[in-house]
């Protein structure tokens, strides 16, 4: 079947028409979307990632709702709580004040037929807004999937006038065979600083497509870190803009993947103004027959001199069917940049195997020891005292050792 | 004990222990020593069980057990410590975690409850002391940014605290200065006891000096040549090896 056909099939039981805000918007987005319906492999953006063929088994999924009980890390911060992509109200702390997107996304689509697909069916969303000056200290954003069958849409906006600071972790949990395509519209204005932590823990059942939409002002920086150990298939997008001079982007990212899990890290940093950096590195775990993926592309505008642009993609593989696909990009349009892509791609060293079961250990605590060695590196970074230890919690408790 | 008895291996096609006798009592210390490529450092490996290696004919035993069949782990568990010649680099992994991991993976193979981190560091930073080790020694990546010295004083620092019933040292002298070599050989010398034997592999007689051998055997071209007491070292220290590899 197409990917039309099995868009079709699945968003029929979507009434775009009855969903509220501007109908014309929905209508034309939801047009675009069916332009393509599910992207797969002739897609060059998916040309790793067969999104098609991961949507095939949800066309006759029957819809079921589910009650779950959310858990949430107990840490003592504000939270917002987003339950199959709607505000809950009772779940979510009362002390916070922000504005809900309702469904009412920006024009921000691109040609992302998946960023089309939330705006057309989106309902909620946190609009945050963080003055200028202010510190506004740490917010968690949770969110969980619970039900079988679902397009879950949710559309956030952060917006950070000149010189403000927000640390935002997102904890994204669920149940069941659900697609979920948050999209989050980042504006990080003049000077400030947005650190963006995302821990994907979605139910191993569901379909994860995020997209992140960041524009950076001038000496403002944007630092993300995502954890993904959950999803059958879950991609992470970032769309980067160093819009203002002295910018700054730091987009980490490490995957746990095993069984037949498909994991995807695409970026894609435009450098628009001079005299900005951007860092990416991304690992991958990588075990059974699961597949990773880091597309990441880095633009430099003419005008974006003295750019300094960074790229690493690290992959463990575990097991001889393990898979990983990297594709650098790089477009300049510069003269005088910095620019540097690597990889380093391998299995488990057999020599330190051996020296630590010399001293003992047995050779599956010597492949966690070595495997958590390597994702801690990624870790180092991460100096938030409450994103640290959820991160090293989700990694600690990953399935190790599920296979040799 | 440790009882070696016609061991050969190979690596490939190529033949490289071709028939070694040897016998390590309880309480002794051996030296094995040797040129260049006689095979010291196979016969270590094959002895801590790495992998590679074809065991073409021969038996080891130690305490009464067939060494050969078991796991590196079990023969840790067992008491055997190989301090490597060229020791490896664990990024990522903290040189204090790395070793009580051991420790206590040593311990529950014994039977033995775990130690507790309290009880670990203060033994840990007592033998940090003991060898003259720089203090944030336990808190580094195992052997990452390590001079060659401190490599091979961070094996005798996993020794004294996994306490083996035999050691076996490939080359822990070489490339450390005089005063590093005394207090590597503190180190093993503070371990002896009718408990604790050695095989100390060395190209040099020097170490020899600090840590004096029951024993001295010559490896050469895969098999022991000569065996003596420790005048043996003295003798080839004056004439090298060269005659004998002939004998
Ligand atoms: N993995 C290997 N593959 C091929 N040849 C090897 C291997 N390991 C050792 N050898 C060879 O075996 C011989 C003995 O090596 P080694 O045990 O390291 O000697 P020593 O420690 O006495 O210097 C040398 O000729 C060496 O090149
Ligand atoms: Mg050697």
């Amino acid at each position: 079947m197409s990917g039309t056909a099995h868009a079709t099939k699945f968003l029929d039981r979507v009434d775009v028409a009855s969903l509220p805000g501007d109908q014309e918007a929905r209508q034309s987005a939801l047009a675009t979307f069916f332009s393509t319906g599910w992207p797969d492999r002739k897609h060059e953006a998916w040309h790793y990632t067969d999104l098609n063929a991961r949507m095939r088994s949800f066309a006759d999924e029957a819809l079921v709702t589910r009650t779950l009980r959310p858990e949430f890390p107990s840490v003592d911060i504000p939270r917002l709580v987003f339950v199959d992509g709607v505000w809950d109200k009772n779940l979510s702390s009362d002390s916070l004040n922000f504005l809900r997107t309702r469904g009412i996304p920006e024009q921000k689509a691109g040609s992302s037929p998946i960023v089309a697909l939330n705006a057309a069916i989106t309902l909620d969303g946190a609009d945050l807004k963080i003055s200028a000056g202010q510190n506004a200290g740490t917010i968690l954003l949770v969110s969980v999937g619970s039900a079988d069958g679902l397009a879950i849409a949710p559309r956030h906006r952060i917006t950070l006038e000149k010189g403000s600071n927000l640390t935002v972790i997102e904890v994204i949990r669920g149940a069941g065979r659900y697609l979920h395509v948050p999209v989050t519209e980042i504006d990080v204005r003049d000077g400030g600083t947005l650190r963006h932590f995302r821990l994907q823990e979605e139910s191993q059942d569901s379909v994860h497509v995020a997209t992140i939409l960041a524009t950076i002002g001038e000496s403002a920086a944007y630092e993300t870190f995502t954890l993904g150990v959950g999803a059958s298939l879950a991609r992470s997008e970032f769309h980067v803009t160093l819009g203002g001079s002295g910018a700054d982007v730091q987009i980490n990212a490490a995957q746990l993947l095993t069984g037949t899990q498909h994991g995807d890290v695409t970026t894609i940093v435009a450098h628009d103004a001079p005299g900005c950096t951007s860092r990416q590195t991304v690992k991958s775990v990588i075990d059974g027959s699961a597949r990773g993926v880091f597309q990441g592309r880095i633009e430099v505008a003419r005008i974006a001199q003295k750019t300094d642009g960074y790229q690493m993609n690290q992959a463990l593989l575990l097991s001889d069917s393990a898979e990983i696909d990297s594709k650098p990009e790089l477009e300049i349009f510069a003269d005088d940049v910095k620019c540097s892509h690597g990889a380093a791609i391998g299995a488990l060293d057999p020599e330190q195997i051996f020296y630590l079961r010399s001293r003992g250990v047995s050779e599956q605590e010597a492949r966690a020891i070595l495997i958590r060695a390597f994702l801690h590196e990624a870790l180092e970074p991460i100096t938030d005292d409450v994103a640290r230890p959820l991160f090293e919690a989700a990694i600690q408790s990953w399935r190790w050792g599920a296979s040799g | 004990m440790l009882e070696i008895k016609g061991l050969r291996a190979s690596v490939g096609a190529k033949e490289i222990l071709t028939g070694i006798d040897l016998t390590v009592p309880d309480g002794e210390i051996h030296a094995v020593m040797g040129p260049n490529g006689a095979g010291k450092s196979t016969l270590s490996y094959i002895l801590s069980g790495r992998d590679g290696y074809e065991v073409t004919g021969g038996a080891v035993s130690f305490d009464g057990a067939d060494l050969l069949v078991m796991a590196p782990e079990a023969r840790a568990a067992a008491g055997i410590f190989l301090a490597f010649q060229y020791p490896i680099e664990l990024p990522g992994v903290g040189n204090a975690n790395f070793i009580r991991t051991a420790v206590n993976a040593v311990r529950r193979a014994r039977g033995e409850t775990e130690m507790d981190t309290v009880t670990f560091l203060k033994e840990a930073r007592n033998a940090v002391k003991a060898l003259a080790m720089p203090d944030d020694m336990l808190k580094r990546n195992v052997n990452v940014g390590f001079s060659g010295g401190e490599k091979k004083r961070n094996e005798i620092l996993q020794m004294t605290l996994l306490k083996p019933k035999l050691a076996l040292l490939d080359e822990t002298d070489s490339g450390l200065d005089i005063d590093a070599l005394r207090i590597v050989a503190g180190g093993v010398n503070a371990a002896r006891g009718p408990k604790f034997s050695a095989l100390v592999i060395t190209h040099y007689q020097r170490l020899l000096d600090y840590i004096t051998p029951d024993r001295v055997h010559v490896l050469a071209a895969g098999r022991i040549v000569r065996s003596g007491g420790p005048e043996l070292a003295v003798e080839l220290e004056q004439h090298g090896y060269g005659g004998l590899e002939a004998a």
